[in-house]
């Protein structure tokens, strides 16, 4: 029978749960590496014993974390990761230059193909590739070499890559998503990119459809389809059907378009997913009720899913690595929460359910499915 | 040899036993300390002071016979009850809780 195994990365550790396909009872393992912030963990699709993890610390830097057995033990491997070249300068938040410095691993995205291929989206942004299962690391610098680089700014969070697609079809292809500078494709595998975010219009920039400096939270795609893409932007849920060159507004009848984190079902490729959050002064729901807002028709058309989530008092944000969806026939979907809780909807969102209700604050969510 | 303590997370990170670790350094200063640490423990090379530049992480402290050496040039000598053996090298992490 089936099982999933979903990795939480928290501010305090990392936590592994499984189930069997049903989804109803839960193991669950941790905190792995506690009291170290673990942006985000994730599994090779090639061989989903091999995991690797991003373990931080603001004492004592990044740590890369590797397992060969599913999470069962760890072990360090390469953490040294430095630009190529000058790093020059991006923006400040008051529009000042800073200069470009490492902070940490946002987001690692192991290759579709090779276990021992792994790419890691770092603050400042960037985007590092390790051919050797993590324990040497490269950067890619053509994206920093873009041009656009010194007009780049930190969100909130800091100056984040936070998303890496690679598009299943055409290994060449790859998306990545940074906050506040764009989207960003490359057709080379990384030697070069281009800036895809026409259409995309942000209040907070001088120029509102400036070429870059929008604050995108998190873009999805579907296996299947891998021109339509789909994103959350600080405000704004977008979609696009020509591999990024364009992107046109989907929020449609949502009652906030602000959010973070989007995906899609894993067998309906219209069917998209997102966490309407009150606004960017207020990061949480709309008054006191978490509610997962489903579209069937890949936007403008909404519905709430309400069934089983906190409908009063609840004031928690969902980040943008925290969601995930299952691959098992009935589509399982997953998010965290700030306030440490771990849902699971075994029925494609009609209804949810607390994995877990007292982890430290959830960071990432992430969902293998298990033979 | 030199004893150095070290705080929680670096020994589980470095899968140390015990409160300190003893090295055996070439220099008897302080970069001299944290070169002997590297090597008898590379996991922590990045983890006190930067790969590169070798800078101190700005939230780690250097202290020794209740001296703070945070600042000191890497070729400061230690002092003689640190060269031996009578007092340990600390490697601190610096009070800045309570941000989460």
């Amino acid at each position: 029978m089936s099982k999933v195994r979903v990795l939480v990365g928290t501010r305090k550790g990392a936590f592994v749960l499984t189930s069997d396909g049903k989804r109803e009872k839960w193991d669950v393992s941790g905190p792995h590496f506690a009291g170290w912030e673990i942006y985000h963990l994730k599994g090779s699709p090639a061989d989903p014993d091999r995991l690797y993890a991003s373990q931080s610390s603001g004492w004592f830097g990044q740590q890369i974390q590797r397992s060969k057995d599913g999470g069962a033990s760890w072990e360090p491997v390469g953490n040294k990761f430095v630009y190529d070249g000058i790093p020059g300068t991006h923006q400040w938040y008051d529009g000042t230059p800073h200069p470009w410095e490492f902070k940490r691993v946002w987001h690692l995205e192991p290759s579709l193909h090779d276990p021992d291929k792994i790419y890691a989206g770092v603050e400042d942004a960037a985007l590092f590739e390790s051919t050797d299962a993590g324990q040497n690391w490269q950067e890619l610098s053509g994206l920093r070499g873009h041009g656009t680089g010194p007009q780049w700014m930190p969100g909130a969070g800091g100056l984040g890559l936070h998303t890496i697609l690679i598009d299943p079809t055409n290994p060449q292809r790859m998306y990545i998503a940074i906050s506040a500078a764009g989207v960003f494709r490359t057709d080379d595998a990384g030697k070069s990119w281009r800036a895809i975010n026409r259409g995309l219009r942000s209040q907070y920039i001088p120029d509102p459809d400036a070429e870059v400096g929008h604050c995108v939270h998190r873009i999805a795609m579907h296996r299947s389809r891998p021109g339509t893409l789909f994103m959350q932007k600080h405000w704004d849920v977008m979609r696009s059907d020509n591999s990024g060159d364009s992107w046109q507004e989907v929020s449609g009848n949502l009652p906030t378009d602000f959010g973070f984190v989007i995906d899609v079902h894993a067998h309906e490729p219209e069917t998209i997913y997102v966490v309407p959050i009150k606004s960017d002064s207020e990061h949480f729901p709309i008054d006191g009720k978490l509610n997962v807002y489903r579209s069937r028709s890949g936007g403008n058309e909404w519905e709430a899913l309400t069934k089983g989530l906190p409908q009063k008092d609840c004031y928690v944000n969902v980040l943008r690595d925290a969601m995930a969806v299952d691959s098992l026939d009935m589509c399982g979907v997953y998010f965290g929460t700030t306030g440490g809780q771990v849902y699971v909807s075994a029925d494609a969102g009609d209804s949810w359910a607390p994995i877990v209700h007292d982890l430290p604050a959830v960071l990432s969510v992430e969902v293998q499915t298990l033979a | 040899m030199i004893r150095v303590v070290l705080p929680a997370h670096l020994r589980t990170l470095g899968r140390v036993g015990g409160s300190e670790v003893t090295l055996e350094v070439k220099a008897n200063t302080i970069g001299g300390v944290l070169d002997a640490l590297e090597e008898s423990y590379p996991v922590l090379r990045g983890a006190v002071r930067d790969h590169v530049t070798l800078q101190r992480r700005p939230f780690v402290r250097y202290f020794a016979c209740e001296e703070d050496f945070s600042h000191a040039p890497l070729d400061t000598a230690l002092p003689s009850k640190v060269v031996a053996g009578a007092e340990p090298f600390l490697i601190v992490g610096a009070i800045a809780g309570g941000c989460f």
